[in-house]
């Protein structure tokens, strides 16, 4: 017999209501359970950072927590971020300065530099590269990441 | 979904937690997360029943008392990492947090996770024996104070028993004029070091050593504290020829072998960064005593 629970989480303001196995991972129950497949899956053990999301406001590897622990929390997705078709302004700032190729590591590069962003809006390059030091890309070579977050950051400071 | 099936408990104390430590079978303690998580995805571990203790309020604590810092094994690595008071009574803490993963996991990553984890470099686990702490086991049999040198007998092994978990450590607070010293070499930013060296320095009124303390890990299965090493520092000048003698003794510490990296590699990355670590460490005791 499989182990379950009843949760509800709240996700970019939403409340859901579902019946898991204990032993589903945040990340898949946003994926089938939810359908929320912009949070991508990479390593699942950690390493990557491709399924960084908010908890409670503070980022966390959505592969290293069980869907169970969130029960009665709130969740913060790459959903989130844009209005419609209208990009925030990181990821406008990820745009314009080619902080993606292949994409598969966005999400979780915004969501590492939401939560960063918002508790230092005036970033050194340094202290960008250290924070995105648990968002793994191969595609880019991150100088174009490291370009769209301290971009983001100073359209951020203006109020773009 | 990765992990293998496994009953899911959420004890909300710890007088719950233990109990269903002790009366289960093939049960493990869940903290953080951001080790045991990656091994039961992997299915390295495979649990017949989890204990999840994110919900026991009270083994997440940090409080300063009679020179002793105590710490909830459910304290999280970000709230010593952002406490003020840690960062200006026991920086060694700070310095070394600097390299532990990256600030997502140590959102979630635990004190207590990362020393019952007991990865051989885990830079938590150099710290505290560095400071000499004190680790809190308790059971339904009740406490058990562990020295953090009885803690790690074998390669990611506590002396924990099987029905025990680890509720807290207290480490002694350095003297307040003390410098501190944290460095290591890794592959990448946020890895476990090969190896980490971290010093505390205390000098006396002619700017002597009077006290020396040197944790280096990644040698072994633990942290060492080479005795021999500190006491020879002791009444020494801190200059260069103090330090370079004491890293070349540093070099001579026995060392294993992996796949990827060999003892000699290790031992010279132990002579380096212990004299390192003893000049920042010597530099920052002379700013106190002279700024």
């Amino acid at each position: 017999m499989a182990d379950t629970r009843t949760i509800t989480v709240t996700v970019n303001g939403n409340a859901y209501q579902r019946e898991v196995e204990t032993r589903m991972t945040l990340v898949d129950f946003l994926r089938h359970e939810l359908n929320l497949t912009g949070t991508h899956v990479g390593c699942e053990h950690g390493v990557c950072g491709a399924c960084t999301v908010l908890v409670g406001g503070t980022s966390a590897r959505a592969c290293l927590m069980l869907a169970v622990q969130c029960d009665g929390q709130e969740v913060t997705t790459v959903e989130s971020l844009a209005a419609g078709d209208k990009l925030n302004p990181l990821q406008q700032a990820f745009q314009d300065n080619h902080g993606l190729q292949c994409g598969f590591c966005t999400p979780g590069m915004l969501m590492t530099l939401t939560e960063f962003l918002r508790d230092h809006p005036d970033p050194t390059e340094t202290e960008v590269r250290e924070v995105l030091s648990g968002n793994l890309c191969r595609c880019t070579g991150y100088q174009g990441i490291v370009a769209a977050a301290l971009d983001a950051a100073k359209r951020m400071r203006e109020g773009a | 979904m990765k992990p293998a099936p496994f009953i899911y408990h959420d004890p909300c104390t710890l007088a719950d937690a233990t109990h269903l430590l002790a009366t289960h079978e093939n049960a493990r303690v869940l903290a953080g997360g951001q080790s045991l998580m990656p091994m039961m995805n992997f299915r390295y571990v495979m649990p017949d029943h989890l204990i999840d203790l994110n919900k026991v309020g009270e083994l997440a604590y940090l409080r300063f008392e009679g020179g002793l810092l105590h710490v909830g094994a459910m304290t999280r690595q970000r709230d010593l990492e952002f406490s003020s008071e840690v960062g200006r009574r026991c920086p060694i803490l700070r310095a070394a947090l600097d390299h532990v993963g990256h600030r997502q996991t140590r959102n979630r990553g635990t004190v207590g996770g990362s020393l019952c984890h007991l990865d051989p470099s885990a830079e938590l686990v150099n710290v505290t024996a560095l400071l000499g702490g004190t680790l809190h086991a308790m059971s339904r049999r009740g406490k058990r104070d562990i020295a953090f040198s009885e803690f790690a007998p074998a390669y990611m092994t506590t002396s924990l028993a099987p029905d025990e978990l680890l509720a807290g450590i207290t480490l002694p607070l350095p003297q307040s004029s003390h410098g501190y010293a944290f460095v290591e070499f890794a592959r990448r930013r946020g890895d476990f070091a090969i190896v980490a060296c971290a010093v505390l320095i205390e000098l006396d009124r002619n700017g002597s050593i009077e006290k020396a303390a040197i944790s280096l890990s990644g040698l072994g299965h633990a942290p060492v504290r080479p005795a021999l090493i500190e006491q020879g520092l002791q009444g020494q000048k801190p200059d260069a020829a103090a330090f370079k003698a004491a890293a070349m003794e540093a070099a001579k510490l026995d060392a294993t072998t992996d796949a990827y990296v060999t003892a000699v590699y290790r031992q010279h990355l132990a002579r380096v960064l212990t004299y390192r670590a003893l000049e920042q460490a010597a530099a920052r005791a002379l700013e106190k005593t002279h700024g």
